[in-house]
């Protein structure tokens, strides 16, 4: 550096009096930072700042496109949802429904199931016990033909049958047993 | 400092030392010899530190905007912080965002300009705010005040350029011509000279007190001068401190002020 502080015997003049030689140096300094800035660098940067800008607003843009598409879907899923529930709602109702109708027809056939069982029980139970009477008759008075023979010493047996008493006798005996019943 | 320095005060003088006094700093503190002399032209420190400064800002921007990038580095992003400060907290907000766009780029050249010329005050070895000297303010508010006078000229016409200078308006009734003798003067004839000497007088004022304390710091030492001295570089801290805040906020004024008159030579009503 060679500046150098003038000696102070130096006449300096007027603080407020600009030097020639001083303004024109300003200005052609001022020229050359307004020269470049505005010539070159600020439109460079302003372009940039520009692309920057719509950079930024096309990548909102596209995540608002994202988020309407994202908003449709789900309104449709949300449908369809609903439509499935509603769905198995019917067919739930339907099935109850048919359930029902299935319990009652079975519940309508056991009991005619069970009716004809019984019915047919109590023929069976009929036919055995007439069966069973028949037999019986036939042996109880052949026992007892037997016993009074027995007892009697000689055989009654045929004329026993013939005169059918003891046929009226059982007959008796079955009335009476009704009778009781 | 170097051997081929020549001061304008004594080194060796110092407190409690017969026959010298304290060199006190004042006007000749802003007078340089000339490095070098072409014909009539003088060519001194503050006209290479206003080149050379300049050149520093163009390198700058240079680095930073030459090539810029989507994804800013830290240059780039430094350089837009400043750039946008000035677009976006002056020129939008004085002149507006669709006026004010034509006039960013002198708003920011202006604002990094006179930041740096203030600047050098407290840069070593430089150590002299180049816009203590009125001719570099004087420039600078001289293409304001062009600027701002034929712009309100092309917008208006003649007759309305005047009426707004003037700020003729016709419900003042009879002090209209009092109020435009008064407009005449404060805008046209004290408005520049204020928007150059309020920058001057800033750094100025700044430069004097710093050099003030350095020179009291130096002088002082010397016996009980000592303590003294210790005080006195605090308060050459203390004031570099300061100035670099003071250098900010002029710039910051000086180009507030500049873009004020350019949208004042742009609205309808004064």
């Amino acid at each position: 550096m060679n500046a150098l502080f003038l000696a102070a015997a130096e006449e300096p003049q007027n603080p407020l009096l600009p030097h020639l030689d001083e303004l024109v140096i300003g200005l052609i300094a001022f020229a050359i930072v307004f020269g470049f800035l505005a010539k070159k660098l600020l439109p460079n940067i302003n372009k940039v700042l520009e692309q920057r800008r719509e950079a930024i607003e096309g990548g909102i843009e596209e995540a608002e496109a994202a988020k309407i598409e994202a908003q449709s879907v789900l309104e449709q899923y949300k449908a369809q949802l609903a439509e499935a529930r509603h769905e198995a709602a019917r067919l739930r109702q339907e099935a109850q429904e048919q359930g029902t109708a299935i319990i009652q027809e079975m519940k309508a056939e056991g009991q005619r199931q069970r009716e004809e069982i019984i019915a047919a029980g109590h023929a069976q139970i009929e036919a055995d016990r007439k069966a069973a009477a028949t037999a019986l008759r036939q042996d109880v008075g052949k026992l007892a033909t037997d016993l009074a023979g027995k007892l009697v010493g000689e055989s009654l047996e045929d004329v026993a049958r013939q005169s059918r008493t003891i046929d009226r006798f059982l007959d008796e005996l079955e009335e009476k047993a009704e009778a009781a019943r | 400092m170097s051997a081929d320095q020549t001061l304008a005060f004594d080194p060796s003088c110092h407190l409690f030392i017969e026959g010298c006094g304290f060199p006190a700093p004042g006007l000749h503190t802003f007078l340089y010899e000339p490095i070098a002399t072409i014909g009539s032209f003088e060519f001194t420190k503050p006209m290479l530190l206003a080149l050379l400064g300049s050149i520093a800002i163009v390198a700058f921007f240079w680095a930073a905007f030459a090539k810029p990038k989507l994804v800013p580095g830290k240059l780039q992003m430094v350089g837009e912080a400043g750039y946008d400060f000035v677009r976006r907290g002056i020129v939008y907000e004085i002149i507006g965002k669709k006026d004010g766009e034509k006039y960013v780029p002198f708003m920011v050249s202006l604002f990094f300009f006179v930041w740096i010329m203030n600047l050098w005050s407290i840069i070593p070895l430089a150590q002299f705010p180049v816009t203590s000297l009125i001719a570099f303010p004087a420039g600078l508010a001289a293409v304001v005040y062009v600027m701002w006078v034929s712009l309100t000229f092309r917008k208006h016409g003649f007759v309305g350029g005047w009426k707004n200078i003037l700020g003729y308006d016709k419900s003042l009734g009879a002090i209209l011509p009092l109020i435009m003798v008064l407009e005449f003067f404060s805008n046209l004839i004290i408005r520049p000279f204020t928007h150059a000497v309020r920058l001057f007088a800033n750094m100025f004022a700044g430069h004097l007190l710093i050099v003030m304390f350095s020179l009291a710091t130096w002088y002082l030492m010397n016996g009980l001068g000592f303590v003294y001295a210790g005080a006195s570089f605090v308060m050459v801290i203390i004031m570099t401190a300061f100035e670099l805040f003071i250098q900010a906020v002029q710039a910051y004024v000086f180009v507030l002020l500049a873009s004020s008159y350019v949208q004042g030579a742009l609205s309808e009503h004064h």
